[in-house]
């Protein structure tokens, strides 16, 4: 019996249109534009205090006109949009485990000299922390993070 | 409640040039009902013709996966008083070819899913009389929830990448390789991994996570993905470093 | 593994660059990009020149835009082939990972004569 002749559906060009949580993936990826922009940012910084306070002045002007602080607000608002996305999204990629979890023993294929042999080896197991745990941890760190550059650039 | 509900049901019959069409049915609105039974009273009173699939009609064989008002839902787990006053459209799975009305062609899934090898894998050669292998009820738990799937392809429905990459393995396949190398019984690793590192395997998923939101068994998909990605680079990291002899 | 694969690699900048990005990004888009630039803070110029000198500031710099450009290369060629469609994959990748590669080249440079 021959083939059935099936459809195709087509998907669209506009297919992250079509739902919000779509949108909001294609928002997030987009962030990193705005990521790649400020370590620009940075560095034409860094250069300009380099070169003297003449230098650093012009940069400053430069940054405060009109259009590079409307990017730069719209940049902040996009990073944002990423660190709140990687912090909640980081404890579903990855299993971050807390004194609760211990060894078993297991076999594992290990590669000893081009021959692949089984061995005993040790996974950890339990103690998974819960999604909250990881995700506080990560704001507390961008709250330490955050109040040290703070602290180092304004003393 | 109203007495009925109007569902607008993709009709579709192969044919050189033939494209799909919508028909519309008025069914009862029950309060007990589910989509898949307003499909069946179709069947049963209207159009003998409309085809479908299902089987279990309780959400765990994962035979009646369907498009419902665009989202991807097993028709026998959602009910059809959930879209009242209507209309509701049921059309067939995204992302797959359509065969007849609401069936779609899953050979694609068929083919995938044992390139990832989703049983246990030795090299000993344990038989029944051996014993059984002990495993604590910790050991279960990691990966328990990958087990969980029934092959419903409700994410591949769901999963943009799958729609623009025919090519990439998708993640029902990521999420039960993944239950098998988290299952300690197992041994297989290295070559799940020599099927999942290439280009079609993990590196697609750009971690939508659509996939683990239409899940309707919870496996979380997505996440068995991204942790796969991290085993990968490591293992990879740790092939760049070992010595030439040990590869 | 028998093979060396270069798309983990990417990967894991691409994710090294994600965690910088969220953690240390914010902060300085504040500082930098507007507070200082509103005058609401107005730290003296000798100073600014002291920490931006310092060879560990120069160190962190320097590896944090390599990770943050990477990151971006990474995310924005899948975008522009999942978002776009554009399926020019050769192309695409050597314009986004070859600008990630002369941004770090140009950072380092800076660094090292500042």
């Amino acid at each position: 019996m021959s083939a059935p002749i099936t459809y195709r559906q087509p998907v669209s060009r506009l297919w992250w249109l079509k739902k919000r949580t779509y949108l909001l993936f294609v928002l997030r990826e987009l962030s990193s534009i705005f990521v790649a922009w400020f370590a620009v940012f940075l560095m034409i910084m860094v250069v300009a205090i380099g070169r003297g306070e003449a230098s650093y002045q012009n940069f400053v002007n430069w940054a405060a006109s009109p259009v590079v602080i409307m990017i730069n607000v719209i940049a902040l608002a996009f990073l944002i949009l990423h660190t709140v996305t990687w912090f909640v999204l980081t404890p579903q990629a990855m299993v971050v485990r807390g004194p609760g979890s211990r060894l078993a023993l297991t076999t594992k294929e290990v590669n000893v000299e081009g021959r692949w042999v089984s061995a005993a080896t040790a996974v950890r197991v339990g103690g998974r922390l819960p999604a909250a745990a990881v995700i506080a941890s990560q704001y507390a760190g961008l709250l330490v993070v955050s109040a040290f550059i703070a602290w180092l650039v304004l003393r | 409640m109203a007495d009925s509900i109007q569902m607008q049901v993709t009709r579709y019959a192969p044919a050189p040039g033939a494209v799909p069409t919508v028909a519309n049915y008025d069914v009862p609105l029950r309060k007990d009902w589910s989509i898949l039974d307003g499909l069946n009273f179709v069947k049963d009173h209207i159009d003998g013709s409309l085809s479908f699939r299902w089987s279990c009609r309780m959400g765990i064989c994962g035979s009646c996966g369907m498009n419902v008002e665009g989202q991807p839902q097993l028709t026998c787990a959602t009910f059809l008083s959930d879209y009242a006053p209507g209309p509701v459209r049921v059309e067939p799975l995204t992302n797959f070819p359509i065969v007849r009305d609401l069936v779609v062609d899953i050979d694609d899934f068929m083919e995938k899913l044992p390139r990832v090898k989703p049983w246990i894998i030795r090299d000993d050669d344990v038989t029944v009389i051996d014993g059984e292998y002990l495993q604590t009820p910790e050991e279960l738990e990691e990966y328990k929830q990958f087990s969980n799937c029934i092959n419903c392809m409700l994410c591949y429905a769901a999963c943009p990448i799958y729609g623009l990459e025919p090519e990439f393995i998708g993640p029902a396949a990521i999420a039960l390789a993944e239950r098998y190398d988290l299952d300690t019984r197992d041994r297989g690793q290295r070559e799940r991994l020599d099927v999942l590192i290439e280009k079609e395997g993990v590196w697609g998923c750009t971690f939508v996570g659509e996939c683990t939101r239409v899940c309707p068994k919870h496996v979380d998909p997505a996440g068995a993905i991204q942790r796969y990605k991290l085993k990968a680079a490591q293992e990879n990291v740790m092939a760049f470093l070992l010595p030439r002899a040990a590869r | 593994m028998t093979k060396r694969h270069l798309e983990p690699i990417l990967w894991l900048l691409f994710s090294g660059g994600g965690v910088v990005s969220a953690v240390f990004l914010p902060i300085l888009v504040v500082l930098f990009g507007l507070a200082i630039p509103l005058g609401l803070v107005q730290p003296d110029y000798n100073h600014l020149h002291a920490v931006v000198s310092y060879w560990l500031t120069r160190l962190v710099l320097l590896g944090l835009v390599v990770l943050m450009l990477f990151h971006w290369a990474h995310r924005f060629r899948y975008t522009l082939h999942d978002g776009l469609q554009l399926r020019w994959e050769t192309p695409i990748a050597v314009l986004c990972y070859g600008a990630a590669l002369l941004g770090s080249l140009a950072t380092l440079v800076i660094v090292l004569t500042l």
